[in-house]
C-alpha cells in the first residue's frame, strides 16, 4: 500500500499549495437581515455562517453581570457538513469545546465593560467542513462582530498549522488534518501581535512546535 | 399563479460623497496627537487613539468619536420611542426597545386618567395592568439615560401613551434622525410615529386624537377602543408602510418630507407593485431642487 505523501517531492500538497500557502478566502457582511451582524466565511471549501446578537438585554438573570456583557456561544456543524451525513448535538463534547474556545477568545478582545448588563450571542454554523474549522469560526465571528457594531480592540484573525512527517504546513485542510501528525489552531490580534488562542491536538516535539507556532502566526497575519 | 424570477437589477448610480469621511476598522489608529477627548467607539492604548468599531470618524473641535455603521439604537434625553412592553415589575414595566437593554417606564412617570397629579397608591400599583399590560406598544418619551445604560421614559403627556388600530414596523434606527416632530400628520389621512429607536407606527389620523385633557378625563383609558377601519384606509395604510419600507431599503433617511415624497411619487403604481426591485428606486428619489421649482 502506497503511503500517501503530503508534500510531493516537487514541494506540492495534495490540493496544489505550496506548504506556507493559505487557502482562499472569501467573504460577505450582512447576509442574515433579522441578525444585528451576520458574516459568511469561505477558507478554501469550509464554509462557516456565524450570527451575532447583541448586545441585548440577558435572558437568564442571574447570569446578569452588573458591570460587563456575558458572551454567549453556541457552535454546530451542519449534517451535511463532513462527507458522510452525521448527527451532532450541541452539547456534544467537541462543539461545546469549540464553543468555549471561541467565547474565552472573544472575551479578551470585546470591550465588555461598555456593555454592563448586556448580553452577546454568537451562533456559528459549519456549512461544510473540510478542516481548519474552528479558525474559520473566529474568523466569521471576528466578521459578524464587527457587523454588529460591537467595540473591539482589533480584528482576531486565526489559522491552523501542523506538522506532518517533520514538515510544517499552514492550513490544514480535511485529509492533512485527520492524518497522524499535530494540529495547532492560532488565533492572534495583528496589531499587537498578541496571541488570544492557542490550541494543540496530539503531541508534537518541542522545537517542532516553534517553528509550527511562527509558521502559524504568519498564516494568521496573513488573513 | 404569478411567478417572477429576478435579474440583476441595476443598482441606482452612488451619489458622490461631498465630504471626505475617513472610515476606520477596529484596530486602526485614528489619530497620535495628544489633546484630543476620546468619545464613543475609541479606546486609548499606549498615547494612541484606536477605533474599537467599524464606522466613520466624527470630530468636534476636541472631540473624536468614531459612528459605527451598525448598531442597536442608544438613548438620548428627549428622544421619543415607541416600544412594546415585555414585562410587569414592582411599581414599573419593562419596554423593548431595540436597545442594549430593555427601558424602564415607572408607574410614577405615566399619564393617569382624569388628567391629577397625585401620588400614585397602593392601589394603582395593583391595577398596573389595567394602563399596560404584556405586548402592548407604547410610546413614550426618554426622560434619563443612567450611566450602566439603561433607559427611563416617561408618558407624561397626552401624545403619548398606548398604541392601537394601527401598523407597526421596524428599520434600521440609524435612518430615523432626531428632528422637532416626530409626530408626523400626513396630507392623505395618515399619522406617522417615528420612533428614534426605528419601530415606527402607522395609524389613521383621527382629528379629535390630540385632545385636550377635559375630553380624555372622561375616558377610561384601560378600554380597548377597536375602531372599524375601512378598506380604503387600509390601504392607504399599506401605501405609507411600503413608503417606508422602500426607504429603508435604499438607506434614505425617513422624515415627512421623504414620505411624502414617496407617496406621490407612487401614486401611480398599485400599493402591492410597490416594492418590486425595479420599482423601489424610481419612487425613492429625493432630489431636493426639484421642490423648489
Amino acid at each position: 500500500m502506497s503511503k500517501l505523501e503530503f508534500v510531493s517531492p516537487e514541494g506540492y500538497r495534495i490540493d496544489g499549495r505550496r506548504p506556507e500557502e493559505l487557502r482562499r478566502i472569501q467573504c460577505k457582511l450582512g447576509v442574515l437581515s433579522r441578525a444585528d451582524g451576520s458574516a459568511y466565511l469561505e477558507m478554501g471549501n469550509t464554509k462557516v455562517i456565524c450570527a451575532v446578537y447583541g448586545p441585548r438585554e440577558v435572558t437568564e438573570r442571574r447570569k446578569m453581570q452588573y458591570d460587563k456583557a456575558i458572551i454567549n456561544c453556541e457552535f454546530s456543524m451542519s449534517t451535511f457538513a463532513s462527507s458522510e451525513r452525521r448527527k451532532r448535538t450541541k452539547q456534544d463534547r467537541r462543539n461545546v469545546e469549540t464553543a468555549l474556545i471561541v467565547k474565552q477568545t472573544f472575551e479578551s478582545t470585546i470591550l465588555l465593560n461598555l456593555f454592563p448588563r448586556s448580553q452577546i450571542d454568537i451562533y456559528i454554523q459549519i456549512l461544510q467542513s473540510d478542516g481548519g474549522d474552528r479558525a474559520a469560526a473566529i474568523n466569521a465571528s471576528t466578521l459578524a462582530l464587527i457587523d454588529a457594531g460591537v467595540a473591539m480592540r482589533d480584528f482576531v484573525c486565526a489559522c491552523s498549522a501542523g506538522c506532518i512527517d517533520g514538515s510544517p504546513l499552514l492550513d490544514l485542510n480535511y485529509v492533512e488534518g485527520t492524518a497522524n501528525g499535530a494540529e495547532l489552531p492560532v488565533a492572534l490580534l495583528p496589531r499587537t501581535n498578541g496571541i488570544v488562542m492557542l490550541q494543540m491536538d496530539s503531541r508534537l516535539p518541542i522545537d517542532m512546535f516553534e517553528r509550527v507556532l511562527r509558521l502559524a502566526m504568519e498564516g494568521a497575519r496573513a488573513v | 399563479m404569478n411567478v417572477e424570477i429576478l435579474t440583476p437589477q441595476p443598482q441606482p448610480p452612488k451619489k458622490k460623497s461631498r465630504i471626505n469621511v475617513q472610515h476606520v476598522m477596529p484596530g486602526d489608529i485614528v489619530t497620535t496627537e495628544v489633546g484630543f477627548m476620546r468619545g464613543h467607539g475609541t479606546f486609548v492604548e499606549e498615547d494612541k487613539l484606536i477605533a474599537s468599531v467599524s464606522g466613520i470618524v466624527e470630530r468636534v473641535d476636541k472631540l473624536i468619536s468614531v459612528r459605527p455603521l451598525r448598531s442597536r439604537y442608544t438613548g438620548e434625553v428627549g428622544d421619543v420611542v415607541v416600544g412594546r412592553v415585555t414585562e410587569l415589575g414592582p411599581k414599573r414595566w419593562r419596554v423593548e426597545l431595540n436597545a442594549r437593554q430593555e427601558g424602564q417606564l415607572l408607574l410614577s412617570a405615566i399619564h393617569l386618567p382624569g388628567g391629577v397629579q397625585r401620588r400614585r397608591t397602593q392601589s394603582d400599583e395593583l391595577h398596573m395592568r389595567e394602563f399596560f399590560t404584556e405586548n402592548d406598544l407604547i410610546s413614550a418619551e426618554v426622560q434619563a439615560v443612567y450611566s450602566d445604560g439603561l433607559i427611563a421614559l416617561h408618558t407624561r403627556s397626552l401624545k403619548y401613551g398606548k398604541l392601537e388600530n394601527g401598523h407597526f414596523m421596524t428599520v434600521s434606527p440609524a435612518l430615523i434622525k432626531r428632528s422637532k416632530n416626530h409626530f408626523i400628520h400626513l396630507e392623505c389621512g395618515i399619522h406617522v410615529i417615528l420612533g428614534t429607536n426605528g419601530y415606527v407606527w402607522i395609524t389613521e389620523s383621527v382629528p379629535h386624537a390630540v385632545a385636550s385633557s377635559d375630553v380624555s378625563g372622561d375616558q377610561d383609558i384601560s378600554a380597548k377602543v377597536y375602531k372599524v377601519i375601512t378598506a380604503e384606509v387600509r390601504e392607504k395604510i399599506a401605501r405609507v408602510a411600503n413608503c417606508v419600507t422602500a426607504l429603508a431599503h435604499c438607506n434614505v433617511s425617513i422624515h415627512a418630507d421623504t414620505i411624502m415624497n414617496t407617496y406621490s411619487k407612487s401614486s401611480v403604481l398599485k400599493t402591492k407593485d410597490m416594492l418590486k426591485p425595479e420599482k423601489i428606486y424610481t419612487i425613492t428619489q429625493y432630489n431636493p431642487k426639484n421642490e423648489e421649482e
